[in-house]
């Protein structure tokens, strides 16, 4: 019996040390560094214990400024890229010639490195001294004036950041859902069919809710990564985001760790788990709503 | 087809192929744009939707004025070091939740699954710290260790090995074969289709890591494509060198985008069965 437990053990072994030293450890030591007071990094050392790193980072006008960003973000690119991959995986669901052909392109952008397709916005997006840029002609050829999105006005910007994200964001989400509309039972729609209800009246009774799992699983999983935000503002506006005025709660944590004006990893920890308490609370409310209105 | 099906169908196919353009898009762009010459990008102020005189002298540029085949070749390394480490690590590990009896095993795996709620942002800092003392940045030791176990992918695999039928182990059992050589003979050949969706969709999520690679590198010779098509934005071609830097965005895209169109019912029913943007 000892032999057995042992040997057990001995297989878990490699995963439990990875899993220890980088994750169960850094997770107690993210809560004790984010109050210790004065940390200085190269001595190891700090003055005394308290909420100050907390009082520090919520009166940061950079971290206020990554707040806001990050809540306009995520209230603006979860409703959309929810409705829209709706709508376009019941497009897709209701179709058979070439569904195979626009489910493979959809998926696109899953595949592709944020940072480097980040750029083509960047330059589709951008006014140069060569060039307006793409979007702005165009704009420009329905008779509005021009804006550069990328250096330009906030809402500008902010309007650049949420379009990028949503068509980041889409694959995953076009795919759960018509893998959600593909296994609803066939069943309901005959008995629909012969009962002649309508399309509307079909969609709203029977595949909204047989898909209601499914969309409130992507709503969670679209606030936690929305606010987590980062790497597509770097894509679009470069590492310096505090200057850009683009910065996410993400981007002011590690900018509090490294960089320019890093070494600051109990300001960088209070971030994070000012951060953490956030994403909880919003997943905890979400999960309150969806279980009045989701159907199992 | 009655009149209203065929309306609704029309603005079904509308729809679903403007978001089609809409996700080609850029696509199209990156790879028009990096055939351009330098002079006629910028002489364009209508930029043309076509080239003229296509040039492959962005592509030279890019593996001769930067680094971009230094940075090739450290993801490549960086990639393939982290998704095997990662096998090896998470192998024994499903097989040991799945086969083996042992006290105390359902606790740990608890634990284990309680581990996957735990947000990257949260652990990151301190392992930064941890990296920094051991004196591991720039290194691809530094680069790899962190990321080497998934909790998720123990949990997929796990699921898959435990559907194998118990008379199969206890058949093996009786011929003498020892547990270490079922798992490699009988049970990884059975799974394959699972540890294959798992390599692909691990190398996916290394090919675009940015984070840590970013905290832990300022050395370029360490750098990974994320971090070195940043580089090459700020200090690379000098910014205006449009061309040059979508020749190298469609470097470092095309690799992922063959393997995504060779495995592409693995990766999507990978992705479906819980995998999210890494």
């Amino acid at each position: 019996m000892d032999k057995r437990n042992l040997k057990g053990w001995l297989y878990l072994l490699p995963a439990i040390i990875f899993l220890g030293v980088f994750v169960v450890y850094p997770l107690i030591d993210v809560f004790v560094y984010s109050f210790e007071e004065g940390y200085n990094s190269v001595s190891q050392t700090f003055f005394g214990v308290g909420g100050y790193n907390y009082s520090y980072v919520l009166h940061d006008p950079y971290f206020l400024q990554a707040l806001k960003n990050t809540f306009i973000l995520v209230v603006i690119t979860v409703p959309v890229s929810t409705v829209l991959s709706l709508l376009i995986s019941v497009g897709l669901s209701s179709i058979k010639k070439l569904r195979e052909m626009y489910q493979t392109i959809f998926f696109l952008p899953y595949v592709t490195n944020t940072l480097a397709v980040g750029l083509v916005f960047m330059v589709l997006f951008k006014e140069t001294p060569y060039s307006d840029g793409l979007i702005n002609l165009i704009i420009q050829f329905f008779g509005f004036s021009g804006v550069d999105f990328i250096s330009g006005p906030y809402w500008a910007k902010m309007l650049v950041l949420c379009v990028y994200t949503i068509w980041v964001v889409m694959p995953f989400k076009i795919l759960i859902l018509t893998s959600a509309l593909a296994s609803v039972n066939q069943n309901y729609y005959n008995a629909a069919k012969v009962d002649g209800t309508g399309k509307w009246r079909v969609f709203s009774k029977i595949t909204l809710p047989m898909i209601s799992p499914m969309m409130f699983y992507l709503i969670i999983t679209g606030f936690i990564g929305a606010f987590k935000a980062y790497s597509d503002a770097v894509a679009l506006f470069g590492t310096n985001l505090n200057a850009a005025e683009m910065n996410t709660i993400v981007g002011y944590i590690y900018d509090m760790l490294y960089g320019d004006s890093g070494g600051y990893p109990s300001f960088a920890s209070a971030a994070a788990v000012i951060l953490f308490v956030i994403v909880l609370t919003i997943t905890t409310i979400n999960l309150l709503v969806s279980k009045k209105h989701v159907h199992y | 087809m009655d009149k209203k099906g065929k309306l609704i169908k029309t603005i079904t196919y509308s729809l679903l192929t403007l978001w089609a353009i809409g996700v080609l898009f850029p696509f199209y762009w990156m790879i028009l744009t990096s055939f351009k010459s330098y002079s006629s990008y910028n002489g364009e102020f209508v930029p043309k939707f076509y080239v003229t005189s296509p040039t492959l002298q962005n592509y030279v540029d890019s593996f001769t004025t930067v680094p971009l085949g230094q940075y090739l070749l450290n993801t490549i390394i960086f990639t393939v070091a982290t998704t095997a480490i990662m096998l090896i690590v998470i192998i024994p590990a499903a097989f040991a939740f799945s086969r083996l009896q042992f006290k105390g095993k359902n606790l740990v795996f608890t634990l284990f699954l309680s581990l996957m709620m735990i947000p990257n942002e949260l652990v990151i800092i301190t392992n930064f710290m941890t990296v920094t003392a051991l004196d591991l940045r720039n290194t691809f030791t530094g680069l790899i260790l962190p990321s080497v176990t998934s909790v998720f992918y123990i949990y997929l695999l796990k699921e898959n090995f435990a559907q194998i039928p118990d008379e199969l182990y206890y058949a093996a059992k009786v011929d003498g074969t020892g547990d270490f050589k079922y798992l490699w003979k009988v049970m990884l050949p059975i799974c394959k289709p699972t540890v294959v969706t798992i390599t692909i969709l691990k190398v996916i999520e290394c090919w675009n890591s940015y984070v840590w690679p970013r905290l832990i590198t300022d050395d370029a010779a360490y750098y990974l494509v994320s971090n070195g098509i940043q580089e090459i934005r700020e200090n690379g071609f000098g910014r205006e060198n449009i061309p040059a830097m979508m020749a190298a965005v469609v470097v470092i895209s095309v690799p992922l985008v063959v393997l995504f169109l060779i495995f592409r019912k693995k990766i999507m029913e990978g992705v479906a069965r819980g995998g999210t943007k890494g």
